[in-house]
């Protein structure tokens, strides 16, 4: 075989290959991407759908009940607050007025998740 | 003058002197004039001076306590321990840009001074580059993020170190990761040189090359310890999750691994040149966007710094230095054209180029996952996030390739191999995995997680390959020198540091990877809530909540905390027995709405985690106190004149030690997982033993220059 069509076949090899990478990647995230929304955003989800919902923990909402903990998440700017029921893990600087992340679904009006994230209060920034 | 007024000043003369740097050295570079490169080198010794003094000075204010400094004041107290006083700076926006720049200025010193009397084309460009680096950080702080900003009424109290950073990896996490940072800007500063001046064989990766893996051992080492923490500090006992920051902090340690490979491809066979160039000018993009990251507050990530002003100016630099670095590639890709060609498949340098791939592929899956959520937005408008589940279940195959991959490297030549060479060079770790397969799958359960066991039987392929290397290596040495075995050894390592030190590496990332599959594929996670008394099984440990602690002004962990609650567990394994203590420390609240007893429970909580570290499973415990019923107890406190405030939480700590309540805990049972901080202190040791120059590169290096200067001399006679 000459030596540029041996390139040519090993160009052809290598960009099949990428391309076929690339829609592997695009097809697996897509399908296991789960959506972060706000909780005016969320207020039009299904029941029984698993979604993020993002926002500032309502000042004075939070209440413990044995394993669970009871709080309200509004968004940002305070326009919409959705309930949540939440029974996994508490990270340490899970707060009131703090910016959290709980995956979980609607269920009956509420949120019922089961993990959270919570933004990191002090750092690099002026309390 | 008051010391913010000279530190603020410092950094107004360090940016003049490093704009002064880029200037006169384009103009070396331009009109290669020497004695303007000398002064163009000497600018950036004055920056490492200059950058000193304001550290120096930044470190005395937080030392003494200066609340009059607006960053000591927002993240130091008198009541912090003194060592995470001098830690917090970097805690700060504006005090981990410091950092950063002054530890560039000193790298980018020590590298002038090495390279001063070589690669006398290239340095004045690359004095530019890293000066024009430099730059960038002084304009940031002289003009927007000023870590010398003073406070008009400097308060009696600062806010203290947040408690969370409060643990002595934490510390030392930043300045690696920034060192690993900071040392892939040499490279890339070089690599620039070399293209300008159109030199672009293998002496600037000569010249560098030290560096490149100086940042890489940093990075990596930075990088463990950041897990570290999160094990053994955060309160939910996992090591990684694949958060955008942490993401951020792998990508350039995974292309400086490809990196620092494939530049031995140039130095041997004076190929992948674009390859290489590329890659740094990639790393050091990586790096530059792990730092813009945490200050972004673009990506959710438990990092997330809130909301900055640096993002678009970050963003403008990264631009400007990506477009200009790959134009500059482009323009010199005539020069960049390789000197060889691969001659066989079954050649090290073909599965070099195969673990740059890997790694690549790794890097891009990365990527995509920690930017999926700006990518979907812009595809889709709804903002979807992949978890852990997607990373795990992608990146988990293709790691066992590059274990694979890092075992058959070392055992091919350069070129070409014949079936009998490999024969003879796999025969024996290939049995050696064989074996430990089947020893794995009679005598123990490992075959319940396949990817577990595939990565335990290639960690084996990996330690035979080295064994053989090491043994084959000092066998043909003896029989050369005729050296006794110990000697014959050591002088073969001790005489080809680079290839050995690589191997042990080799080792190290093998073990890591042992512990990592062991540990996320058979580790036990129980959340319960037990009454003093009860009891819980985990695995093959028996976990009895004996009795509640309280501490008062007594943290075991130094970390500063004035209240700790804790618990006694007795742990009882087969005939083992032992106690166990985990606490939750909690942090003093500067609220006073809160009351002077209230404050002491409504601030920062932090779990002080308990683990009994063993070889084959750590036992992890953290604890939840319940505090609830302590309302009432806090509510009389309060109520009380302020200066009973701590016999009211005495009066608390008794309530809550005679009437406990249930506490909720979490146990994890990690196996293996202990080889991962093993694994990465062996690779430690071998990045060192790489690192560490040889007596005969010195000899070699004294004895060029003598030849050099007598070649000049006798071509001028």
């Amino acid at each position: 075989m000459d030596p540029s069509r041996k390139r040519k076949i090993r160009l052809v090899v290598a960009l099949t290959a990428a391309v076929l990478l690339a829609t592997m990647l695009i097809v697996v995230s897509f399908s296991a991407g789960t959506s972060q929304l706000l909780p005016s955003e969320a207020l039009a989800q299904k029941p029984d759908e698993r979604f993020e919902l993002g926002g500032t923990v309502v000042d004075g909402s939070l209440e413990e009940r044995g394993d669970t903990l009871e709080f309200a998440i509004q968004d940002p700017n305070g326009s919409a607050q959705m309930p949540v029921v939440y029974s996994g893990a508490v990270p340490d600087p899970f707060r009131e007025g703090r910016e959290v992340l709980v995956k979980g679904e609607l269920e009956g009006g509420r949120f019922v998740g089961t993990d959270m994230t919570t933004k990191c209060p002090s750092k690099f920034t002026a309390q | 003058m008051s010391s913010a007024d000279l530190g603020t000043a410092a950094l107004a003369v360090a940016f003049g002197t490093a704009l002064y740097a880029v200037a006169a050295g384009v103009y070396a570079g331009v009109t290669r004039r020497r004695e303007v490169a000398v002064s163009a080198r000497r600018a950036v010794y004055a920056l490492a001076v200059l950058l000193v003094l304001a550290m120096v000075l930044l470190e005395a204010a937080y030392v003494r306590s200066d609340f009059s400094f607006a960053l000591v004041a927002q993240n130091s107290s008198t009541d912090t321990p003194t060592f995470y006083k001098l830690t917090a700076m970097w805690s700060s926006q504006q005090g981990s840009l410091l950092l950063w720049v002054f530890l560039l200025s000193v790298f980018s010193s020590a590298v002038l001074f090495l390279t001063r009397h070589r690669l006398r084309e290239i340095a004045p460009w690359a004095t530019a580059v890293l000066a024009a680096v430099a730059s960038f950080f002084l304009y940031l702080m002289v003009f927007s993020e000023n870590p010398f900003a003073t406070l008009a009424s400097p308060p009696a109290e600062g806010n203290g170190l947040n408690p969370l950073l409060r643990h002595p990896a934490m510390m030392f996490h930043p300045p690696m990761l920034y060192t690993g940072y900071v040392g892939f800007t040499i490279p890339f500063a070089f690599a620039m040189g070399a293209l300008i001046t159109r030199n672009t064989g293998a002496d600037w990766i000569r010249a560098t090359r030290r560096f490149a893996l100086v940042a890489w051992t940093f990075l990596g080492f930075g990088i463990l310890l950041g897990s570290l923490w999160s094990y053994s500090e955060l309160g939910w006992g996992g090591y990684w999750a694949w958060d955008p920051v942490e993401n951020a902090s792998l990508m350039p340690w995974l292309t400086g691994t490809a990196f620092i490979h494939s530049i031995m491809v140039q130095e041997k066979r004076g190929m992948l040149r674009i390859w290489n160039v590329s890659l740094i000018i990639t790393t050091f993009m990586l790096a530059l966007l792990g730092t813009f990251l945490v200050r972004s507050g673009i990506l959710d990530s438990i990092h997330a710094f809130g909301a900055s002003t640096l993002g678009t100016k970050f963003l403008v630099f990264i631009s400007i230095a990506l477009v200009s670095s790959t134009l500059l590639v482009v323009w010199r890709r005539e020069d960049l054209r390789s000197q060889a060609r691969i001659d066989t498949l079954l050649s090290r340098e073909v599965f070099f180029l195969l673990n740059n791939l890997v790694l690549l592929l790794i890097c891009v899956v990365i990527f995509w996952g920690t930017f999926f959520p700006l990518i979907s937005e812009a595809l889709t408008g709804t903002e979807e996030s992949v978890g852990p589940p997607f990373f795990n279940g992608i990146i988990a195959p293709i790691a066992l390739v590059l274990v694979a991959l890092s075992a058959i490297g070392p055992l091919l030549t350069w070129r070409r191999n014949t079936w009998k060479t490999l024969r003879r060079a796999f025969l024996v770790p290939l049995a050696v995995a064989v074996v430990t397969l089947v020893a794995l799958l009679a005598f123990t359960s490992a075959g319940d997680s396949v990817p577990a066991l595939v990565m335990f039987s290639l960690a084996a392929f990996v330690g035979a390959v080295v064994a053989q290397e090491f043994f084959r290596g000092a066998r043909a040495r003896r029989t050369m020198t005729g050296e006794p075995p110990p000697i014959a050894l050591s002088r073969l390592v001790g005489r080809n540091r680079r290839r050995y030190g690589g191997y042990i590496v080799h080792v190290g990332i093998a073990v890591l990877f042992l512990g990592i599959a062991g540990s996320s594929s058979f580790n036990d996670q129980k959340d319960v809530r037990l009454e003093p008394g009860e009891t819980v099984k985990i695995k093959d440990y028996e976990v009895t909540y004996r009795e509640p602690t309280v501490a008062i002004e007594d943290d075991r962990s130094g970390t500063g905390a004035p209240l700790s609650f804790g618990a006694v567990l007795d742990v009882r394994k087969d005939d083992e027995h032992f106690v166990m203590r985990p606490a939750r420390n909690y942090y003093p609240s500067q609220e006073s709405a809160m009351g002077p007893v209230g404050r002491f429970f409504g601030g920062e909580a932090t779990s002080e985690v308990d683990l009994r570290w063993g070889l084959s499973q750590d036992l992890w415990l953290a604890v939840q106190p319940d505090l609830r019923k302590l309302k009432g107890p806090i509510r009389r406190g309060n109520d009380l004149p302020e200066r009973f405030a701590g016999e009211a939480i005495v009066a608390v700590a008794r309530h809550y030690v005679d009437d406990p309540p249930p506490a909720a805990f979490r146990a994890i049972v990690s196996p293996l997982v202990v080889w991962i901080w093993l694994g990465g202190g062996i690779v430690m040791a071998g990045a060192l033993l790489a690192l560490w120059p040889s007596p005969e590169a010195r000899r070699r290096r004294v004895t060029s220059l003598y030849a050099a200067r007598l070649g000049r001399e006798l071509s001028r006679a």
